[in-house]
C-alpha cells in the first residue's frame, strides 16, 4: 500500500465512570466537586478511536500515530501509565483545566492550533481521529470544530469501521439511526473519524510498549503548554444533579407465574 | 428581536421530512410564538418541493400565513454527506439571517452542524432537552452522559440549538386548516468538491432488526443470561430463543449492557444478535422509551445513566442488592429471568392466538 496516514487522535480525560459526581460552583464556573481527586480515565470513546488508530497504522507501514490530549498535567501523567502500555504513540498533551463545562469552541481552538504545530505532520495525509461525543460535555461538535478549523472537508461521525483500499480511499461505516450504519467511500485523506465503539476489544497491557512510549511522554507532560479557555458567552444558570432517586418496590416473594402475570399486565398497560 | 430558522431534512426516501424535523418545527413555532420572533424553516433535500405542503400553517401559533420555507435542491442533497450538507446548512443560514437555529439532533445534523456554526461565527449546543426561560432565552442540556443536568445561556447569535428527538410532539398541519400558500425559497449552493460518495445502508449481520426507536418497552440484557445457570451450565441459545421470542410478541426494542456486547470480542458465549449498536449507557445509547425492563443486568451507573429517559423501569434479577433495587427501578423482581421470562412468553404467546 503506496499510502501512508498520519494519524492524530484527540482524546481528553474524564472520571472514572463508576465515580459518583457532585456539581459544584467555583469562580471560573462550574466543576465536578474534588475532580482532581476523583480517578481518571481516556474518554471511553476517544479511547476506541486510539485503539482503531493503532491497529490502522500498523496495518499501513509508514504511517505515524500522535495522542493529542487535553487536561491537566497531573492527571494527563497519572492516566497515561495506563493508556501507555495499550499502544505505540507520541503523546501531544495540552496542559488546561479539565472539565465538561469548558466550552467547546475555545476547546477546539487549543486543540487545532497544537496540531497545526505538530513538527512533521503532513496535513495531506491527516486523519484526525477522535470519540464521537466525550462523556464529559457529550456534544459531539469539538472535533468537528477541530476538522473545520483545519480546513477537513471530509467528516464522519459514529464511526464503527473503516476500510482502507490500496489507493489511499477507504470505507466508512456510520451510526445512523434505526440501529443501521450508513456507508460512504472517501476518497482519501485528510479527513475528520469520530468514533464509535468500533470493534476491536481494548489491547492488553504490553509492558515494553509501555516503557518505550514513557520515553517520549514524560518529556512532552514536560513541555506541555497551557491553555486558557475562553468561556464565548456560555453562561450557567443552573447546573444540578436530576432527582432520579425513585421508591422502589422489592418483590421477593412472587412466583415467576405471578411475576410474568404482572408484567404482561404492565407491558399491556396503554398500548 | 429573535428571528428563527428550523433546519429540517427528507428522510430516507426523500419524499417526506424526519419525524426529528417535525419535532423541531413544533418547537420552533412554539418558542416563535413565546419570544414573538419571526420563523422561517429551512429544508435540505433533493427535491424539497414534494416537502414544503406539509408545512402549511407552521407559522407561529395565532398566525395565518405559512412560515416562509427556503430550501437547497439537487440530487447532491439526496446524500447525508459532510460536505455537502454542511455547503446547504451554511446558505440557509446565510440566507435566513437567523438569531436562532433549531435542527433536529439527528446523525445527518449533527455530523454537520457544528461546522456551519463555525462557519457563520455562531455558537452551538447539542442534545437539547428544553426551550425555556422566563427571563430571556435558555435551553436545558445534560453532560456527563446524562448525570448532571445543565440550563445555560448564550450571548452569541446566531445560537444553534440542536434538540433531541423525543422531546416535542411532530408537527402535523391541521388538515381543516386553511391552506395558506406555501412561500417556498430556492437557495443556491456552490458545491465544494464532492470526494465522499454514500453507496448505501448495512444493518448489522443478525438475522433481524432488534434496535426499534419507536418501541413502547426497551427490554435489556445484561450478561447474566450468559453465565452459569444452577445447573452448573451455560444456556446462551435457550436465553437467545427466549428474548428474541419475547421481542417479536411484545415489539420491544433490545438494549444491552456493555459487558455483555464485549463478551462477544473475547470470544465468550454470547447473544448472536447482540451488537455495540444495542449498547445502552455510559458508551451506548440513551433511548427514550415509555418503559424499560432490565433481566439478569446489575444497574450499575454507567449502565443505568443509559436509562435516562425511560419513563417506568422494571427489572428482573437474582441479587436482592443489585443497583436497580437502590431507587434506580420502580419494582424489581428477585427471581430467575430464565422462568419469568418462558411464562411471560407463554402468556403474550396466548394472548395473541
Amino acid at each position: 500500500m503506496a499510502t501512508t496516514f498520519h494519524i492524530a487522535v484527540c482524546a481528553g480525560i474524564v472520571p472514572d465512570p463508576l465515580q459518583t459526581l457532585e456539581p459544584t460552583t467555583t469562580p471560573g464556573g462550574p466543576a465536578i466537586k474534588n475532580e482532581m481527586l476523583l480517578p481518571a480515565v481516556l474518554d471511553p470513546w476517544a479511547a476506541s478511536a486510539l485503539y482503531e488508530a493503532a491497529d490502522l497504522a500498523s496495518r499501513v507501514p509508514g504511517s505515524k500515530l500522535w495522542l493529542v490530549s487535553l487536561g491537566p498535567k497531573a492527571r494527563l501523567q497519572q492516566v497515561m501509565m495506563t493508556v501507555a502500555q495499550k499502544v505505540a504513540f507520541e503523546l501531544v498533551p495540552i496542559d488546561s483545566p479539565q472539565g465538561g463545562f469548558a466550552d467547546a469552541a475555545a476547546t477546539a481552538e487549543a486543540i487545532a492550533s497544537t496540531i497545526e504545530a505538530i513538527p512533521n505532520l503532513d496535513r495531506a495525509k491527516l486523519l484526525l481521529f477522535g470519540g464521537w461525543e466525550s462523556a464529559s460535555r457529550g456534544a459531539g461538535v469539538t472535533l468537528q470544530f477541530v476538522g473545520e478549523r483545519l480546513r477537513i472537508a471530509d467528516q464522519f461521525f459514529g464511526v464503527d469501521q473503516i476500510i482502507v483500499h490500496d489507493d489511499g480511499s477507504f470505507e466508512v461505516l456510520e451510526r445512523v439511526e434505526g440501529g443501521k450504519h450508513q456507508v460512504s467511500v472517501c476518497a482519501g485523506a485528510p479527513a475528520v473519524l469520530g468514533w464509535a465503539t468500533g470493534n476491536l476489544a481494548e489491547p492488553r497491557n504490553n509492558p515494553q510498549i509501555g516503557m518505550a512510549n514513557m520515553r517520549t511522554v514524560m518529556p512532552a507532560l514536560q513541555r506541555a503548554k497551557a491553555a486558557a479557555l475562553d468561556a464565548n458567552g456560555l453562561r450557567y444558570v443552573a447546573v444540578s444533579l436530576p432527582r432520579q432517586q425513585r421508591e422502589t418496590r422489592v418483590v421477593q416473594d412472587m412466583t415467576p407465574d405471578q411475576i410474568a402475570a404482572e408484567l404482561v399486565a404492565w407491558i399491556g398497560k396503554d398500548r | 428581536m429573535e428571528s428563527i430558522l428550523v433546519l429540517t431534512h427528507a428522510d430516507e426516501s426523500g419524499s417526506a421530512l424526519t419525524k426529528a424535523s417535525l419535532e423541531a418545527v413544533t418547537a420552533g413555532r412554539d418558542l416563535a410564538a413565546r419570544l414573538n420572533a419571526e420563523l422561517r424553516i429551512g429544508i435540505v433535500a433533493a427535491k424539497p418541493q414534494l416537502l414544503s405542503k406539509g408545512l402549511l400553517c407552521a407559522a407561529p401559533k395565532g398566525l395565518q400565513c405559512a412560515a416562509p420555507v427556503l430550501a437547497v435542491a439537487g440530487e447532491a442533497f439526496a446524500q447525508a454527506r459532510f460536505a455537502s450538507d454542511a455547503a446547504a446548512c451554511t446558505e440557509l443560514c446565510r440566507a435566513a439571517q437567523p438569531t436562532l437555529v433549531l435542527a433536529p439532533h439527528s446523525s445527518r445534523f449533527a455530523r454537520v452542524m457544528a461546522a456551519v456554526a463555525h462557519r457563520v461565527g455562531g455558537a452551538i449546543d447539542t442534545h437539547i432537552a428544553a426551550l425555556g426561560g422566563a427571563e430571556g432565552f435558555e435551553t436545558t442540556r445534560w453532560f456527563y452522559r446524562q448525570r448532571i443536568e445543565a440550563v445555560i445561556r448564550r450571548d452569541k447569535r446566531p445560537w444553534f440549538l440542536l434538540l433531541e428527538p423525543g422531546t416535542n410532539p411532530a408537527f402535523a398541519a391541521d388538515p381543516h386548516a386553511p391552506a395558506a400558500p406555501s412561500d417556498q425559497i430556492a437557495i443556491a449552493v456552490e458545491l465544494p468538491e464532492l470526494r465522499t460518495q454514500v453507496t448505501g445502508f448495512r444493518a448489522p449481520k443478525v438475522d433481524e432488526q432488534t434496535i426499534r426507536p419507536d418501541a413502547q418497552l426497551l427490554f435489556v440484557a445484561g450478561a447474566g443470561w450468559t453465565k452459569k445457570q444452577p445447573d452448573g451450565q451455560v444456556h446462551t441459545g435457550e436465553a437467545a430463543e427466549l428474548i428474541l421470542k419475547f421481542l417479536r410478541a411484545s415489539g420491544a426494542s433490545l438494549g444491552s449492557s456493555k459487558s455483555l456486547v464485549d463478551q462477544g470480542g473475547e470470544g465468550n458465549s454470547v447473544l448472536p444478535f447482540l451488537t455495540h449498536l444495542n449498547q445502552v449507557g455510559q458508551t451506548g445509547a440513551t433511548p427514550r422509551h415509555a418503559k424499560g425492563l432490565s433481566t439478569c443486568c446489575h444497574g450499575e451507573e454507567p449502565h443505568v445513566v443509559g436509562w435516562r429517559f425511560i419513563g417506568e423501569r422494571r427489572a428482573v434479577n437474582l441479587d436482592p442488592n443489585c443497583g436497580w433495587t437502590r431507587g434506580k427501578a420502580d419494582v424489581v423482581y428477585i427471581a430467575d429471568a430464565f422462568a419469568v421470562m418462558q411464562r411471560v412468553n407463554a402468556l403474550l404467546g396466548s394472548s395473541d392466538t
